[in-house]
């Protein structure tokens, strides 16, 4: 790859993107980066995109264009099935546990596609609630550990940009303080996270950067440690 | 055609699991040894045909039942199968067992063919696609001219299986017939319960989600397609040798119709269901055979009955009712 030095400061670069839902064309340009072992939110009202945006990376939304590169790859033309295999994991916002599987089987459906995925075991030492589940059907599970089990099943394949949509939504504030240790344990470990949140106060304890959307554009862009300052700002963008 | 699920109870899991190997492993010595002695007391031609249906339902229910795909062209790989059987071991005197293996590749063959093209479709359009397919392969039946179009392939000759067995006695066929339809039977087994089985059943509940997980999808259904054909043509092959003929009747739509009424009579998705289906279709179009009753008046008021009553079907309702069954 000739932008080799491009690579080493983003993982994931999006330039450009315009994505459209049949007719309806629901981003427009949305352009943002997201480097190695960082944890970016995406925030903004219901109907900003940033599902979409996640949605468009995994080219569930087909119908898209501009630039998505992930590691130098570009992924806008690629066949769906392919997207996941270079290492980019999506647990989406509902979840998507088949209930035909047991809790074992949702774990381990999901191929490996890179070393250097977390074993069982120390998938267990993260989402304790986890173990000892696993001949349960998947989705009798409760919300949360529904969600742990979303999450997991993606630690095991060795993908480093994880993508999570809304993690938190609908869960016990007990169950969102589990998940938010666990994305920070990720986060040690070096993996690479972008994720949806409406809640931007669990946002702020774990992200380093917050991309804030707006009707399909990104509007700004605020590190964490500039939040307090940028209060204001935050409660126009996201405040009804 | 959602995978739903029904849980009664709430036992311990380890034990659940624990109780619902042995059960299984229970009914399949209480239905070997049935089967194994049932000769004794049934005619046994009936119950060779009762095996090759129950062999074509189960193979038709691992594509319905396990990868959601609903094919109404299965008789074109039955029927098929049963003249290229007969044709190989009459005109060609092919040993039985090389006349069910061609019978049984070339099933695999056109399983191929229909899958590369109906597999591009979903739903409604995947069965119209099927049901096309298989019409074309009726109207080859009745024109070409190996298979004597209205007459079939008459006076099959059963031959000796490995050049050992006499499968002119009918006990030896069937025991050929089970031994072939266990066989059957263990194969989509082990497939159901493998690393595949549980992609297929993630593809039938969601199929986009089984693509972002980065399964590509559309090779799952093919190969699932193909196996579902092969195991239906094997079943098409004996059935020929059975009955010693090769007839239209197997290529019919109406045949393909039959397999699914089987398929829902006796559970959808379940391992069982079909055998117990088939069991039911064949043994109520015989027994009505000698009566004034209209068969598919009957089986069609019977299978009302069922999609009004008892929607998982007999085998799916039994389980659902007992505690502690997961699916």
């Amino acid at each position: 790859m000739p932008d080799g030095a491009i690579t080493k400061t983003a993982m994931l670069e999006i330039a450009d993107l315009h994505a459209f839902y049949g007719e309806s064309h629901v981003l427009h340009g949305v352009s943002l980066e997201v480097r190695q072992g960082e944890v970016v939110t995406l925030l903004g009202r219901n109907g900003a995109g940033k599902t979409t945006t996640m949605r468009s990376i995994m080219g569930i939304v087909s119908k898209r264009s501009g630039s998505i590169r992930f590691q130098g790859t570009e992924l806008v033309g690629m066949a769906q099935h392919r997207i996941p295999r270079l290492g980019i994991g999506y647990v989406p916002e509902e979840r998507g546990i088949f209930s035909s599987l047991s809790v074992d089987e949702n774990l381990t459906l999901p191929p490996v596609v890179k070393d250097g995925g977390m074993t069982v075991q120390q998938i267990y030492d993260l989402f304790p609630n986890l173990k000892g589940r696993g001949s349960t059907q998947g989705t009798r599970l409760s919300g949360g550990e529904q969600q742990m089990l979303a999450i997991a099943r993606i630690l095991r394949t060795g993908a480093n940009l994880i993508l999570l949509d809304e993690p938190t939504e609908g869960l016990a504030p007990v169950i969102i303080e589990q998940i938010g240790v666990a994305v920070r344990a990720l986060k040690a470990r070096g993996f690479t996270i972008v994720l949806v949140e409406q809640n931007f106060r669990f946002a702020a304890t774990i992200a380093d950067r917050h991309y804030v959307m707006e009707e399909g554009h990104v509007v700004d862009m605020i590190p964490n440690d500039q939040l307090d300052a940028n209060m204001d700002k935050l409660h126009t963008y996201l405040g009804v | 055609m959602t995978a739903k699920t029904h849980l009664l109870g709430s036992r311990p899991a380890a034990l659940t699991v624990r109780g619902t190997a042995t059960g299984t492993a229970l009914l399949f010595g209480v239905g070997l040894a049935a089967a194994v002695a049932a000769p004794f007391l049934l005619y046994p031609v009936f119950l060779m045909k009762v095996l090759c249906f129950a062999l074509f339902a189960c193979a038709f229910n691992l594509l319905i039942g396990f990868a959601g795909l609903l094919s109404f062209g299965h008789a074109a790989f039955f029927g098929s199968a049963a003249y290229i059987a007969a044709h190989a071991v009459k005109e060609w005197g092919w040993a039985p067992e090389f006349g069910l293996l061609a019978a049984t590749g070339g099933a695999a063959l056109l399983g191929l063919v229909f899958g590369l093209v109906a597999i591009r479709r979903q739903g409604i359009y995947f069965a119209m696609i099927t049901l096309a397919l298989s019409q074309m392969v009726f109207f080859l039946a009745l024109q070409l001219p190996f298979t004597h179009g209205e007459d079939g392939i008459q006076g099959v000759p059963r031959g000796l299986l490995f050049g050992l067995f006499d499968l002119g006695q009918p006990l030896t066929m069937y025991y050929t017939v089970l031994a072939i339809f266990i066989a059957g039977f263990a194969i989509i087994w082990r497939t159901v319960h493998s690393p595949f089985g549980q992609v297929l059943k993630a593809i039938r509940e969601n199929e986009p989600r089984a693509i972002s997980l980065g399964y590509r999808t559309d090779r799952y259904k093919l190969l699932a397609f193909v196996l579902s054909a092969s195991l239906a043509g094997l079943a098409g092959g004996t059935k020929a040798l059975v009955f010693q003929l090769a007839s239209l009747t197997d290529v019919t739509w109406q045949m393909s119709g039959e397999v699914v009424l089987m398929t829902l009579l006796g559970g959808m998705g379940t391992l069982f269901g079909p055998v117990v289906g088939a069991g039911l279709v064949v043994t109520l179009e015989s027994y009505l055979a000698s009566t004034s009753l209209p068969v598919p008046v009957v089986i069609g008021f019977i299978f009302v009955v069922c999609v009004l009553l008892f929607r998982r079907g007999i085998v799916g309702e039994l389980l659902a009712r007992l505690p502690g069954r997961s699916r």
